[in-house]
């Protein structure tokens, strides 16, 4: 059995009489820390180490790795002028903004600064991906729907000259 | 008598139902993906099946995943939490099937409340005021329908809630774009990719009543104010709301629980009403048929435990009180620290923590999934833990939290405590029944004094 609320309650209870400030307490299944934080507060951290118990499994695909992440692996050129488009953040990289639509941009397309060129979901938020830089898609890296890291490179352009 | 129920959820409200099943000597197996196979609820469950893939669809979303892994874990009843298949008709009709009691409301009332459009329909039958509003088939209707609303208007995701799926449009221009986006994020986050429109009310209050049902009598647990919202996204819920007119909030019991009965509602429920603070009137919204993330608040001041009622009527017990014998006492706050950065636009913070340090004490309760180790997966919500407080009054209630607030340490990810504690400091809210114009006037506010 574990920890529980109420046996954090009663060993509370105990130090508020005390005159102990801290309190830890160490087990094969659980890590338990108070510190007392006056007006009657404490402040408390609590591991519970008892691993999982694994039952089993309904997935349909065993358990497989994942697919890797498109992270610092996008290729990097020797020297060119093209300017890479970095994913914000971490999460799902998606080329249309719903399954089914035509993708945001495609190799060869014209860009502006302003314009969406993929989305990157994110704890369930949808996450516009500005191109930056005006000018033409060269390359797109990831796989739509595949996971990326944070500044994974996701598109390289060849920009335009200033005008 | 249920003897052992599926957790079909994750994070927080998973550890939360294990802990009243404990303490009712009922056994838990929690479903989880494979991101949450090491998750703290994993952890404290009897015993844990593994659904699927990360992503919500390969997962958490999957009806025949959940149904198997309840057969496989010999659940005889399966908890759907909130969020993800929580007001999902077909796991309630595959439940039925393979003989596991659902614990929510009937399928047909998930029918009638789930989608929003009929949900509106019951609420006009039921006697409720509701927003000017409607679906509309194609861009063209959209915007005709949007013209005859007049601006701005909201998109709604059908089979959204719980603030999730909403957006704003404050001019014709925009409607297209924001129209697909809505619909890839409904579809992506609900499996319905549905959406409809309403008219956007600019200052009004989000108070909602919660309601328990036993499919015969319903009564009311009383009503939170959940205006503190950013984007559609609660951040602050307290209970019950300040500063609301005794009549109107009769009312809005009395019309809570009218549209309770005309269900014949059984479960957990909240009715989520649109105040509309100068004309001292109310709008109905939704109802979302299932426990909601800031039900503890109400626990706190009606002294009942939500998910043992919820397991009780859906074992087929009546209500085992009246609502005379309902008693309200105090104050309560809850905030959700959420692992976001609130000082770069709140831009999700996925990780690993490092420390997890919360406060104990009286008045204070913590529901949350993180310890030392957590990953925080970037699959899912941002919820990292609710820190709920009680006080006499709201003034020691907002005090406490404070306190509290002050002892709150998760690092390793980026978290939004000091927004709460600044926000506990604000007069505005201080002085208590702000709308939801108010909570993104603080952020700015608050950003240009650095």
């Amino acid at each position: 059995m574990n920890l529980t609320n109420d046996d954090v309650q009663e060993i509370l209870h105990l130090l508020d009489a005390s005159s102990s400030n801290e309190f830890h307490l160490h087990t094969e299944r659980f890590k338990l820390a108070l510190r007392r934080a006056g007006d009657g507060l404490w402040a408390q951290s609590t591991e519970i180490l008892s691993p999982p118990k694994l039952a089993g499994s309904v997935s349909e695909a065993p358990l497989a790795p994942l697919p890797a992440a498109a992270a610092s692996t996008a290729p990097t050129l020797a020297v060119d002028s093209l300017m890479d488009v970095r994913a914000p953040l971490v999460g799902h990289f998606y080329r249309a903004p719903k399954p089914g639509a035509p993708p945001f941009v495609e190799p060869g397309s014209r860009v502006e600064e302003t314009t969406v060129v993929a989305i990157i979901e994110t704890m369930k938020l949808m996450n516009s991906v500005y191109a930056g830089v005006a000018g033409r898609v060269v390359e797109i890296f990831p796989e739509n729907g595949q996971f990326v890291e944070q500044d994974a490179v996701l598109m390289r352009v060849d920009p335009e000259p200033p005008q | 008598m249920i003897h052992r129920i599926l957790i079909a959820n994750r994070g927080e409200i998973a550890v939360r139902v294990i802990r009243t099943c404990r303490r009712l000597g009922i056994e838990t197996v929690l479903a989880a993906s494979e991101a949450d196979l090491d998750s703290l609820p994993a952890r404290l469950a009897d015993a844990v099946i593994c659904l699927g893939g990360p992503r919500s669809p390969d997962s958490y979303l999957k009806v025949a995943a959940v149904i198997a892994a309840a057969k496989m874990g010999k659940a005889d009843a399966i908890h759907p939490g909130y969020g993800f298949l929580s007001e999902n008709r077909d796991l309630a009709l595959a439940s039925a099937a393979a003989g596991i009691i659902f614990i929510g409301p009937t399928e047909a009332q998930l029918d009638a409340v789930g989608d929003k459009l009929k949900a509106r329909g019951h609420a006009v039958a039921a006697g409720l005021p509701v927003v000017p509003g409607g679906q509309a088939a194609t861009l063209d209707e959209a915007q005709d329908l949007a013209r005859s609303i007049g601006w701005p208007v909201l998109v709604k995701a059908v089979g959204g809630g719980g603030g999730r799926g909403m957006k704003l449009v404050e001019e014709p221009d925009r409607l297209v774009e924001t129209l697909e986006l809505a619909v890839a994020e409904a579809a992506a986050a609900f499996g319905d990719p549905r959406v409809y429109l309403e008219r956007y009310v600019a200052s009004g209050r989000h108070v909602e009543v919660q309601l328990l049902g036993d499919g015969h009598e319903v009564v009311h647990l009383g009503d939170r104010d959940c205006s503190i919202q950013r984007r559609y996204q609660k951040l602050v819920e307290e209970a019950p709301a300040p500063n609301l007119a005794d009549g109107l909030r009769a009312e809005m019991h009395r019309a809570a629980v009218a549209f309770g009965r005309h269900l014949g509602y059984r479960g957990l429920g909240t009715v989520e009403f649109l105040v509309d603070c100068q004309r001292n009137s109310f709008y109905f919204l939704e109802m979302n048929a299932r426990i909601q993330v800031e039900h503890p608040v109400t626990e706190a001041i009606c002294g009942l435990d939500l998910v043992a009622e919820q397991i009780a009527v859906a074992e087929g017990r009546r209500l085992a009180m009246t609502q005379e014998q309902i008693r309200f006492s105090g104050h309560a706050i809850e905030c959700r620290i959420n692992a976001e950065d609130w000082t770069r636009d709140f831009r999700p913070s996925p990780g690993t923590v490092t420390v997890a340090e919360f406060p104990s004490g009286p008045g204070i309760r913590v529901d949350t999934h993180m310890q030392a180790g957590a990953r925080v997966p970037p699959h899912y919500d941002s919820l990292l833990a609710k820190l709920i407080v009680h006080g006499t009054d709201r003034a020691a209630a907002i005090e406490r939290m404070g306190k509290a607030l002050a002892l709150c340490r998760i690092d390793g990810v980026a978290t939004n405590t000091a927004m709460h504690a600044g926000l506990m400091r604000a007069g505005p809210f201080l002085a208590g029944g702000v709308d939801t114009a108010y909570f993104p006037k603080f952020l700015s506010e608050g950003a240009s004094h650095g």
